[in-house]
């Protein structure tokens, strides 16, 4: 039977690969310079939707909230087979910690109908934080599965195998829930070519500007939500609805320890090991 | 005695409290003195009754306990059920998890029935004053929560000024654990509430783990290898010096990924925090993730053939070479003083 799967996704700057060349001459990261990209684990989530949608049919909606750029990300679900997509973009969002965001996404997937499974990366590379799933789950009172490697649906139950310290388990729960998606699980198919060529035009209505009247009837418009068409009040959303603040930011300075250097020859590790043992290190 | 309450959810592996959560009893005594409040651990499951005790020898002064057989499995529904429950009765101002799978599992559907703050995978909590720029308005005594963010590169300072209980989940490792005092008492506090069958959302069928093979966070020395390394097969040379050394195998992220070792050696940002007396980095660069999990080591000994690699900025033993060269000779030095 077909299901409505529902991804939940982020853009996020990629800081999983800070080298050298990244960092600032004070020894900080120069965050600025991090590439925005699709969040890993969230494609990982939107590998699993098209697999589902490959077994058993279904449809394919996309949700991310975030700036006007985060368009892109939208551009590249469709690329990858998303059926729909849409951008939940505000002012009033701002701000949001990782409460005040699952207020929005929660709202955001109601308001877009009856869903079987949500799903979304178990988090994001650039907060670490883990939240939002769990959050989210529960602003819309369905059972979570967090860690998910892989899951099967078979009527209105799934079955998922989700990864635990050491090993996995299998956990079953009635539909609908949401799972977040664990870094284990296969990893997404390239975008198709001539999907690519279509949707690369494929634009919000701030980005067309006047000529969003002539991309909506070729369905390359798209849809952006802010605060007042999920109906959702100020004191939820964005900085005023996030009990968190952050109160200072401290960049790590690595810093620079004096470095004995040691010859790589016989005579030199050895020298080395015999430092250690006088130092009580060994 | 005070009302004000400090509260540790605590977690059950294999039929004890998680070495975590002992960590966080004692962090939450430290947090409590300073709040003039008592420290309180929440224990749920089957046959769990008989942890309380331990709870208490390691610092608690009451002890909410939840022992149904319906408790048996962890279930993310039922038992945020019952720290709500617990939270909702005792108020606490503060409410601690450990950083582990379940417990960034649990915390943050607590956080959203309780609207609470909650601030993921801190590596230092504090108690102190805050003024909020933006009104003026001054808090006293708010928990102050550190936490690394993107990948490690900042640390941010989080507070939760108004809405309560101020909630975190805390990473494994970084408290200090303290010892256990057999002889102190404290109160236990059975749960009272109702667990209905439709809060038992999910259900194992099956579990497969294996025994945790390696001790990192306890050991004294930690030989890592990383990309440089080259193979699986190669990593035998680091399993090796590892051996002669009497010491520990971890990896660089890298490593783990290229599936050259297991992820249970993975030490760095996502996986373990060491502080060894001894750290050895064969072929790691040293990207920040990696750094965040070794710098506090004693003594660091890098070996890469990069003369440039950041790893050489934190290290005190620099060996400019291939690690293919390098590690025999060491393993050679070590056997041949019989170290």
């Amino acid at each position: 039977m077909p299901y409505n799967l529902v991804v939940l996704a982020k853009q996020v700057p990629d800081t999983e690969n800070i080298t050298g060349e990244a960092m600032k001459e004070d020894g900080t990261v120069n965050r600025g310079a991090l590439p925005a990209i699709f969040n890993p684990e969230d494609l990982l989530a939107l590998e699993m939707a098209l697999s589902l949608r490959d077994t058993y049919g279904g449809r394919i909606s996309v949700i991310t909230m975030g700036p006007p750029a985060a368009a892109e990300l939208l551009r590249d679900s469709l690329y990858h087979g998303a059926d729909e997509v849409l951008l939940l973009s505000d002012i009033k969002f701002a701000g949001a910690d990782t409460l005040a965001t699952s207020v929005v996404l929660a709202e955001a997937v109601r308001k877009l109908g009856d869903f079987d499974v949500v799903l979304c990366g178990s988090q994001a590379i650039d907060g670490d934080t883990a939240q939002v799933g769990p959050q989210t789950a529960d602003k819309l009172d369905v059972p979570q599965i967090t860690y998910v490697e892989s899951i099967e649906l078979s009527g209105k139950t799934v079955t998922a195998r989700r990864a635990i310290p050491g090993g996995y388990e299998t956990v079953q729960a009635a539909l609908p829930v949401l799972v977040t998606v664990h870094g284990t699980a296969p990893s997404a198919r390239p975008a198709g070519a001539k999907r690519l060529m279509r949707f690369k035009k494929a634009k919000t209505a701030a980005e067309a500007g006047d000529d969003a009247s002539a991309l909506e009837p070729k369905g390359l418009l798209l849809r952006q939500w802010g605060m007042a068409d999920l109906g959702l009040e100020e004191e939820r959303c964005g900085k005023k609805g996030s009990p968190t603040s952050v109160v200072k930011i401290q960049s790590v300075v690595l810093a620079k320890t004096d470095t004995k250097d040691i010859k790589p020859t016989d005579d030199g590790i050895r020298g080395l090991l015999d430092e250690l043992r006088e130092e009580h290190i060994l | 005695m005070s009302d004000r309450e400090v509260m540790i959810v605590a977690e059950v592996q294999e039929g004890r409290i998680a070495d975590v959560s002992l960590e966080l009893i004692g962090k939450g005594a430290d947090l409590a003195s300073k709040l003039g409040a008592r420290v309180s651990a929440v224990i749920a499951g089957e046959g769990v009754s008989s942890l309380a005790q331990d709870a208490v020898a390691h610092g608690c002064d009451v002890v909410c306990v939840a022992d149904r057989p319906e408790l048996a499995d962890y279930c993310t529904t039922s038992y945020a059920a019952v720290v709500c429950h617990f939270v909702n009765t005792r108020s606490p101002e503060v409410v601690i998890y450990g950083a582990t799978p379940q417990g960034r599992d649990l915390a943050p559907r607590v956080a959203s029935k309780l609207k609470a703050g909650l601030t993921a995978d801190c590596t230092g909590l504090d108690i102190g004053d805050w003024k909020d720029p933006a009104t003026k308005k001054e808090y006293k005594n708010l928990l102050l929560q550190t936490r690394p963010a993107f990948g490690g590169s900042i640390i941010a300072t989080i507070v939760c000024p108004d809405a309560r209980p101020q909630m975190s989940t805390v990473r494994e490792g970084v408290m200090i654990m303290g010892e256990s005092d057999p002889s102190r008492t404290g109160e236990v506090v059975e749960f009272d509430g109702e667990i209905p069958a439709d809060l038992l959302t999910t259900k194992v069928l099956d579990r497969k783990t294996e025994a945790k093979r390696v001790n990192l966070k306890g050991a004294n020395i930690v030989v890592s290898g990383g990309m440089g390394v080259g193979s699986r097969d190669d990593f035998k040379l680091i399993h090796r010096l590892a051996k002669a050394l009497g010491g520990v195998v971890g990896a660089s992220r890298a490593a783990v990924d290229s599936g050259f070792i297991e992820k249970d050696h993975q030490v760095g940002q996502t996986g373990t925090t060491v502080r060894p007396k001894l750290y050895i980095a064969a072929g790691i660069s040293g990207s920040i993730q990696h750094q965040a999990g070794m710098h506090e080591s004693s003594c660091i000994i890098a070996i890469n053939i990069d003369p440039e690699a950041p790893i050489f900025h934190l290290a005190h033993y620099g060996i400019v070479g291939d690690l293919k060269e390098v590690v025999p000779r060491m393993i050679e030095a070590a056997k041949a003083s019989g170290g």
